[in-house]
């Protein structure tokens, strides 16, 4: 049995995710291969082949491929299922926008979103805002499957697979790209990232968020995440919201302030290591998973905060 | 032209789900069910292009038990023109659903089908992507601003890292992300209204579907629990217990 990864990466790099969904991959087969989509991809390619465990690398390039087109990246992969028995995507926004076709083109189900292998056809997947968990049993001749990677370890680095460009890499007649706005932002990915901050609905307006949580992050070296009141409200781009609908982090350090813990955000944070909640009602629900609770109000906490993370050279 | 949206019944998103002792599901008696939140997105959507002209009708969709027919009476009351109940007293997955809207789309040749992103009780993701590749057509998932232009639509989609903008050639399915509108309330004249509303009931044997599931759910367990921790005096407090106890910084 060979598993093909569909490898996340933004041309020049491999994310992290990558490694993350290889580490899945070997608990279904020692023949993982690793196909990298986009354009100008040949750094990304190269790295991938250093992932520790890969069989090979396959690149396939276009315009419509750089920008992940659903269309064109499933008439990239269905063609090339008739050698695997499965294909596994990290769990990102464009993971989850093309892999559900290639599922139907194969006509099998999609296995959505796993954070555990528990043998080569079954899996363990949160339901409900991560509020129970399923155990289910794909008895397919392919499987289809997404993977939530902050439930796995990173492969390690030291492989040399060899790299194959395929030929002709695929068009989405019926898509034109228009254009993309993307967050601009020297701070590290919140997938990737060792501490968040997160601020909510308490900030009350774009400028306070900013003021409260940058100089905070700068200090930490960490990402910058958000409730999704905070992202409705334009307080913080979309792509900061962490949650069941928004991303799902695990970092070592997870500081929410002013964000109160309803279970759609609870859901995209709970499994992080540890957790921090600012927040001046008692009550809040974040409470009940914080390991270190402060009932305060941020604006006299968050400075008093940052003047101790100063005095330790931060 | 023609919308179809696809609506599905779900516990409601305030409910607090229980895991059954017997690890057979969750418990779904006497809890409180509503519509598929990012699928009310999808109906306000729908609405709302035809309040501007550019839809002339709305076809509501569900796939479930006959409950499911309320779902579909919330819809026609927020502006949907009629229903069509697909009965199934089964969980049907996404692959079956799509096949089942497919079919529908044979029927009722709309010129896009809006739907939600996800379904908040599985949480697949899955379904909008499934139909759009059973029927070629191409897809813009994630939506959050759609404007139409003739036989295209230019649709602003979240994805990671910001937004990006697809035109796609109509016919094309579209799913919802939460930014794209804030649903409204069904005003009570519109709930009467909508009482007339015709909807039709079908079966997945009518339209020649095979559902039976493809995944075989071996036990649904509750998550690891964790406990709440402390509360700290204050930043030093903090700090101290982040750099001593918990080795984070
Ligand atoms: C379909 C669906 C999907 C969703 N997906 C997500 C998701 O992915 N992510 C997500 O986050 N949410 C999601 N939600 C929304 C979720 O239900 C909550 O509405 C949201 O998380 C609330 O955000 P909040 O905690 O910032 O705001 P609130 O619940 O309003 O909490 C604000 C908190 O700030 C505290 N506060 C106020 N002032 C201060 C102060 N000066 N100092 C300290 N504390 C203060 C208050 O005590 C309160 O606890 C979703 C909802 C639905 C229906
Ligand atoms: N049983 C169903 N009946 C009607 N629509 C559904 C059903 N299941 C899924 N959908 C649609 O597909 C979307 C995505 O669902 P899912 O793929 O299950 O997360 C939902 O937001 C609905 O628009």
């Amino acid at each position: 049995m060979a598993v093909l990864v569909i490898a996340d990466h933004d041309n020049a790099h491999v994310r992290d995710t990558t490694h993350k969904t290889v580490t899945a991959a070997k608990a279904l087969s020692n023949d993982v291969d690793v196909l990298v989509l986009g354009q100008g991809a040949e750094a990304a390619a190269a790295q991938a082949a250093k992932i520790d465990g890969v069989r090979k690398v396959l690149v396939a390039e276009s315009p419509a491929l750089g920008k992940m087109i659903a269309e064109a990246v499933e008439a990239a992969i269905v063609p090339m299922m008739g050698g695997y028995d499965a294909v596994l995507t990290p769990a990102t926004s464009a993971g989850k926008n093309f892999a559900p076709r290639i599922a139907a083109k194969l006509d099998v189900s999609q296995i959505s979103d796993i954070v555990e292998v528990v043998d080569g056809s079954t899996f363990v997947r949160p339901i409900y805002a991560g509020n129970a968990m399923e155990t289910v049993q794909s008895n397919e001749a392919k499987k289809v499957i997404t993977v939530r990677t902050t439930a796995f370890k990173a492969a390690g680095e030291g492989g040399s697979a060899p790299v194959e460009k395929l030929s002709g890499g695929e068009s989405a007649p019926k898509t034109d790209f228009v254009g993309e706005e993307m967050v601009k932002s020297d701070r590290p990915e919140l997938g990737a990232a060792k501490i968040i901050v997160s601020g909510g609905r308490a900030m009350g307006s774009a400028e306070e968020f900013n003021k409260v949580l940058e100089p905070l992050a700068d200090k930490l070296g960490a990402a910058v995440g958000a409730s999704r009141a905070a992202v409705d409200a334009g307080y913080a781009p979309n792509d900061y919201q962490v949650g069941q609908t928004g991303k799902v982090v695990a970092p070592s350090l997870y500081i929410a302030i002013g964000i109160s813990g309803a279970i759609q955000h609870l859901a995209g944070m709970k499994d992080s290591k540890v957790i921090v909640a600012i927040n001046k009602d008692a009550d809040a629900p974040i409470f009940q998973i914080a390991d270190y609770g402060w009932v305060t109000d941020y604006k006299t906490a968050v400075p008093a905060l940052m003047d101790e993370l100063s005095k330790l050279g931060k | 032209m023609k919308v179809l949206v696809p609506v599905k019944r779900v516990i409601d998103y305030n409910v607090k789900v229980r895991v059954k002792p017997d690890q057979s599901g969750v418990d779904l008696a006497n809890v409180k069910m509503s519509m598929n939140p990012f699928d009310e997105i999808a109906v306000e959507e729908a609405v709302r292009l035809k309040e501007k002209g550019v839809v002339s009708e709305i076809v509501v969709v569900s796939v479930g038990p006959t409950q499911a027919q309320e779902t579909l009476r919330t819809a026609l009351a927020m502006g949907a023109d009629r229903g069509i109940l697909i009965q199934s007293d089964q969980d049907v997955e996404p692959l079956g659903v799509a096949k089942l809207l497919k079919a529908v789309v044979a029927e009722e040749a709309p010129q896009m089908v809006l739907m939600g992103k996800q379904a908040i009780d599985g949480d697949n993701n899955a379904t909008g992507q499934m139909l759009a590749a059973l029927l070629d057509w191409p897809q813009a998932t994630f939506a959050s601003k759609v404007e139409m232009s003739g036989d295209k639509a230019a649709v602003t989609r979240e994805i990671d890292g910001g937004l990006q903008t697809l035109s796609v050639a109509l016919p094309a399915v579209v799913t919802t992300d939460l930014r794209l509108n804030e649903p409204r309330y069904a005003s009570l004249p519109n709930i009467m209204k909508a009482k007339k509303k015709p909807i039709d009931v079908k079966s997945p044997a009518d339209y020649g579907v095979d559902v039976s599931p493809r995944l075989k759910v071996l036990k649904v367990t509750e998550p690891a629990k964790r406990q709440a921790g402390i509360k700290v005096e204050g930043a030093a407090d903090l700090v101290a217990k982040l750099r001593n106890e918990a080795g984070v910084l």
